[in-house]
C-alpha cells in the first residue's frame, strides 16, 4: 500500500486527510463529499475564545466533528482513534502501523512542521495529514493542503504530534477500521443536507452560530468606528485569514459545499440541487467580496467604511437564510 | 468563482507553494484549482506577522532595559501569546506573567525552563540568552 498511496491534493486538511485515507482503504469518496456528508459548513463567532487576542471566527464545524458525523451517517464505516500519553510509544505505534503497509491519519501542530513556509507556521494544533511510509528516520507524508508529497524527520513529527496547548493533538492517530463497499447516497445526502440547513438557518437556537453569528459579527463591525483603530484593523485582517487562509477551499468553505451540492445533484439526478449549487457559488462570490472589503479596511484605505463591510455581511446572511430555508426540508 | 478568475498573485511569503481552491470550469463543473496567492490574503497575513514583530520588538526593548525577561521576548518571537503559552505549560496566566519579570525568571528551576523551552520550540540555553540586535 505504501507504494500505491495516491496523494490527491485538497483544499482543507481534515476533509482531505479523510478522503485520501478512505481512498487508500478502498472507498472512493471525494473531499467535497466528505465535507458535505459530515455537514461541515457553518459559521460561528465566539467572542470568548481568543487567538492572539482576537475572537474565534469559524466557517466550519469544530475539528473532528466532520469525521464523527461522517461515520455516524455512513453505515459500515468505522474509524479507530488512538491518543498517547507517552510520545515514544506514540511514535512506535505509528511505525508499527506503517510497517504493516497501512496509511495513518495524524493530528499535528502546524508550527513544528518545517515543510510549511515560515510565514504560515502558526500554533494551530488541529492540522491533519496522512503518514504513509518511513525510510531512514524520515516519514513520508501526504499533507492534503500541499500539491506535492513531503517528508519530515522523526524529531519534527514527534514535536508536531505532541505539541501542547489548546486542541493539543496528544499524538492522535486514526485510520478506518471498517469500510463499507458503497455508500447509500439516496438516504445520506438528504439527511446531511437537512442537518446542515437546520443547524445554520431559522431554527438554530445558538445565538453566535449560523445566520445569527453572521449578524452578530456584522453588528460588531458596524461599531468599529468607535473602538481602538489598531485593534479594529487587526480584527478585519483576522477575518480574512480565518475565511481564506487556513485551507478553506475559498470563501470560508462555501465553494467546497457548492462542489458537494453539484456532485450530489449528479448522484441523485436532482435539478433542484444543481440550482442550489449555483446559488451557493454566488453566495461564495459574495464572501470573496466581503474579504476584499475587510482587507481594505485592515489597511485603512480611504473610501472604505466599516458600515460597508457590515452591510455586505448582512446581505450574505440574508442570502444564506434563503438558501438554508430551501434546503431544510430537502427530500430526494 | 470561475476557474479562469482564480487569483494568481504570488508572494515570497508562500515560498513558491500554492493551495487548492474549488472553482467552476468552462463546462460549469466544479474542480480543484491551484492559486499562488490572493492580495487580500497576503495583506492579512503580512499584517498578522507585522503585529507579532511589533510585540517581539517591544519585548526586546524591555529585556534590554532590564524590565522584562527573555521568556516574554521568545514567547512573541515564537508566535505565541500569554493565553496560548499558559495553556501549553498548564499554568494560570498570572503565573506565567510573573515569569516575565527578570528577577522571577532567574529563580526558575532548570525543569521549568526546559518546559517553557519545549513548548516554544527552542532549547533551554537559547531561552535564557538575550538576543542581540
Amino acid at each position: 500500500m505504501t507504494e500505491k498511496f495516491i496523494h490527491t491534493p485538497s483544499a482543507h486538511c481534515e476533509t482531505g486527510t479523510v478522503s485520501n485515507l478512505l481512498r487508500s482503504y478502498g472507498l472512493e469518496i471525494s473531499e467535497p463529499m466528505v465535507f458535505g456528508l459530515g455537514s461541515g459548513m457553518t459559521f460561528a463567532y465566539l467572542k470568548q475564545i481568543k487567538i492572539n487576542g482576537l475572537p474565534l471566527i469559524a466557517y466550519r464545524m469544530p475539528p473532528k466533528m466532520i469525521i464523527k458525523l461522517l461515520t455516524w451517517r455512513i453505515s459500515g464505516l468505522k474509524f479507530h482513534y488512538e491518543t498517547f500519553r507517552n510520545a515514544d510509544k506514540g511514535m512506535l505505534a505509528l511505525d508499527e502501523k506503517l510497517s504493516q503497509g497501512n496509511a495513518v491519519g495524524l493530528q499535528t501542530s502546524v508550527f513544528f512542521l518545517p515543510y510549511f513556509p515560515q510565514a504560515m507556521r502558526f500554533h494551530f494544533n488541529a492540522h491533519n495529514l496522512v503518514a504513509y511510509g518511513k525510510e531512514n528516520n524520515e516519514y513520508k507524508i501526504s499533507d492534503p493542503v500541499f500539491s506535492h508529497l513531503v517528508t519530515t524527520t522523526a524529531d519534527d513529527l514527534q514535536r508536531a504530534r505532541f505539541s501542547k496547548g489548546a486542541l493539543a493533538p496528544k499524538g492522535l492517530m486514526y485510520y478506518p477500521s471498517e469500510v463499507p463497499e458503497s455508500i447509500d447516497y439516496d438516504t445520506v445526502i438528504p439527511k446531511s443536507i437537512r442537518f446542515m440547513a437546520k443547524m445554520n438557518g431559522r431554527w438554530n437556537p445558538v445565538p453566535f452560530s449560523g445566520i445569527k453569528g453572521m449578524r452578530l459579527l456584522a453588528k460588531n463591525i458596524a461599531r468599529f468606528d468607535k473602538t481602538d483603530q489598531h485593534y479594529a484593523q487587526l480584527f478585519m485582517g483576522h477575518i480574512v485569514r480565518m475565511q481564506e487562509e487556513i485551507g478553506t477551499g475559498g470563501a470560508g468553505f462555501r465553494f467546497i459545499y457548492a462542489a458537494f451540492l453539484q456532485e450530489s445533484a449528479n448522484l441523485l439526478d436532482s435539478s433542484f440541487l444543481h440550482e442550489r449549487s449555483t446559488e451557493m457559488t454566488h453566495i461564495g462570490d459574495e464572501w470573496r467580496d466581503f474579504a476584499v472589503l475587510c482587507a481594505r479596511l485592515s489597511k485603512k484605505r480611504k473610501g472604505q467604511e466599516y458600515s460597508d463591510a457590515a452591510k455586505q455581511l448582512n446581505k450574505i446572511a440574508d442570502m444564506e437564510l434563503d438558501f438554508y430555508q430551501r434546503l431544510s426540508k430537502f427530500k430526494k | 468563482m470561475k476557474k479562469d478568475k482564480t487569483p494568481q498573485q504570488p508572494h515570497e511569503m508562500y515560498e513558491g507553494e500554492s493551495k487548492g481552491v474549488y472553482t467552476v470550469n468552462a463546462e460549469g463543473k466544479y474542480e480543484l484549482s491551484r492559486t499562488t496567492g490572493w492580495e487580500p490574503e497576503t495583506i492579512a497575513l503580512s499584517q498578522a506577522l507585522e503585529e507579532i514583530d511589533r510585540l517581539t520588538q517591544q519585548a526586546l526593548i524591555k529585556v534590554q532595559q532590564g524590565l522584562g525577561s527573555t521568556l516574554e521576548y521568545y514567547m512573541y518571537a515564537q508566535r505565541m501569546d500569554l493565553a496560548m503559552l499558559a495553556v501549553a505549560v498548564g499554568k494560570y496566566q498570572w503565573q506565567v506573567k510573573r515569569h516575565f519579570k527578570p528577577a522571577n525568571f532567574e529563580k526558575l528551576s532548570q525543569q521549568q525552563i526546559e518546559e517553557y523551552a519545549a513548548v516554544l520550540g527552542i532549547d533551554a540555553i537559547t531561552l535564557k540568552t538575550i538576543p542581540n540586535d
